[in-house]
């Protein structure tokens, strides 16, 4: 068993259904401290709806979920979260400034402060975007701008990064370098993304999360074909054993 | 056109100067919101919001005649009819995910058509082409006083609030999750469309006022890299084409609200030639 404090997220017998369809299906969930997972899984299967639910803008028919041991709404301050990509107007008239300091918005504040500024120039030079800071955010490639939208979630200083599909629309080599920035971050904070790219993603990963319905967590040293194959009938590129994803390992609850 | 400036100050032509002075106070507000109303999309919302307005003139006429309210004058009637549409239409758009479309477009029709049926059962002739379509004649200078008043009720909103209602266009659902009640700032920015719509309708009336506070932001969206440049340059444009369109109104005997619609329309659509084939 773990200490409370140890667990960063915890879901408990989660039920979630749309429209008389069951998404989720009694889901048990246990993020630690310092994970860096994956969540996999067909369309349609929940990946989204876990990280709603996990951020609070969904609520579950069933079941209690904890983020470092409060109610999600309340644990939102200690949350990093970047929507998926397609979901916001890439031609809205924004600063790369101007949407970064966006993840500075506090209820108390009507404005930004000299603190917000400099917190989110650290953020841009977090994810190697310095270069671009008077760009306008409609200027952007799709990898500039997901970066940008990651400097966005990592300017409140969170201790846990949401991240919807980060390497939606980016070729291969912007994808390398996101991971890797990611991979960095992992050293300050509980990393899970969303990705289609299960093959490539098991090389920086630590966990797997496969969701389709049912949710479960998988070690990537322990990945293989069979649980791949349950998981998504089959239709899906292998994981790669050819790595260790840490010296401690991982244990399977 | 120079006949036109020596009109504005002719002191017979009275109505001439409110309209221009009309024209440059509600582009304040025009510019600014509907800079909002391009980027976060809701155009559609404030055509539903602007039909309701109708239901309301036709309400407060009802009033005024059949049951001898003479404080309840249309200003009035439109104010109250725009500010309860965009409620209704901002819950509607925020909670009825599915049936959206439908029952925005039910509430723009039939907010319209109960207009028309309260102005039938109301004795007396009202011109109800002039509440469609704009009628610069019906400016009076406590027209000019309200929309003053407007202006500064929406510029001090928008500089308190930018960073909200930035963030409620670009992308709501984070700015909820940063602790902003965001569902509050979208129906605050409702209503503030529903107030500038009905100060503008005195010029371009319930049907055009919609192009007007669209038309300007798009334009301006070719070249603004950042919102409060938009609203700036939508400003501008705003007072360019509601000016150039009395204009040209009154030098050709034309009605207003269609002139200045059809050369802001055909502005757009060749700026968005040339802007089009610049960029290819």
């Amino acid at each position: 068993m773990h200490k409370d404090n140890d667990n960063t997220i915890q879901l408990n017998n989660i039920n979630f259904s749309y429209k008389n369809r069951n998404i989720l299906e009694n889901v048990d969930l246990l993020i630690e401290k310092g994970e860096f997972a994956s969540i996999v899984g067909p369309n349609g299967g929940g990946k989204t709806t876990l990280i709603k639910l996990i951020l609070g803008l969904l609520k579950p028919d069933k079941g209690n979920i904890r983020v470092f041991g409060k109610s999600p709404k309340k644990a939102r301050q200690q949350v990093g979260y970047m929507p998926q990509y397609a979901h916001l107007d890439m031609d809205f008239p924004a600063s790369v400034m101007d949407v970064v300091l966006m993840g500075r918005l506090k209820r108390s504040n009507l404005w930004f402060s000299k603190t917000d500024r400099i917190q989110a120039i650290n953020a841009i030079d977090e994810v190697g975007m310095s270069a671009c800071i008077n760009k306008g955010f409609n200027e952007l490639s799709g990898g500039q701008k997901q970066r940008i939208l990651i400097a966005r979630a990592l300017c409140n200083n969170p201790d846990i990064l949401l991240l919807d599909e980060p390497t939606a629309n980016v070729d291969h080599q912007t994808e390398e370098n996101l991971f890797s920035t990611l991979k960095k971050l992992n050293s300050k904070m509980t990393i899970l993304l969303v990705s289609h790219d299960l093959g490539f993603v098991s090389k920086y990963v630590k966990s797997v999360i496969c969701v389709n319905r049912q949710v479960v967590i998988h070690p990537t040293t322990l990945m293989n074909g069979a649980i791949i194959k349950d998981i998504y009938n089959g239709d899906l590129k292998m994981v790669r054993h050819d790595h260790r994803c840490s010296n401690k390992g991982h244990n399977h609850d | 056109m120079i006949d036109v400036f020596y009109a504005i100050f002719d002191p017979d032509n009275l109505f001439l100067k409110h309209a221009f002075i009309m024209g440059f106070l509600s582009s304040i507000s025009f510019g600014i919101i509907g800079t909002f109303v391009t980027t976060k999309r809701i155009g559609y919302l404030a055509g539903a919001i602007s039909h309701c307005v109708f239901g309301g003139i036709g309400l407060a006429l009802f009033l005024q005649v059949n049951m001898g309210l003479a404080w309840f004058d249309p200003m009035l009637g439109a104010v109250i009819a725009a500010v309860i549409a965009a409620v209704i239409v901002g819950l509607v758009s925020l909670h009825a995910k599915e049936r959206e479309d439908t029952i925005i477009g039910t509430l723009w029709a039939v907010g319209m058509a109960s207009g028309i049926l309260l102005i039938d059962i109301t004795p007396g002739y009202f011109n109800i082409a002039s509440y469609l379509f704009g009628d610069i004649l019906l400016i009076s200078s406590s027209d000019l006083l309200y929309v003053a008043c407007l202006d500064i009720f929406v510029l001090c909103l928008s500089i308190l609030f930018f960073n909200r209602f930035f963030g409620v266009c670009f992308d709501s659902e984070f700015t909820l999750l940063r602790g902003i009640n965001t569902s509050f700032f979208y129906l605050l920015l409702l209503i503030l469309t529903a107030l500038t719509i009905v100060l503008l309708v005195r010029i371009v009336g319930i049907v055009l006022v919609i192009a007007l506070l669209t038309i300007p932001p798009a334009i301006a969206s070719f070249h603004a890299k950042r919102l409060w440049q938009m609203m700036l340059y939508s400003c501008f444009l705003c007072i360019f084409f509601t000016w150039t369109g009395l204009g040209v109104s009154y030098s050709l005997s034309l009605s207003s609200g269609p002139t200045i619609i059809v050369l802001s329309g055909s502005a757009y659509l060749v700026l968005l030639i040339i802007h089009k084939v610049i960029k290819s």
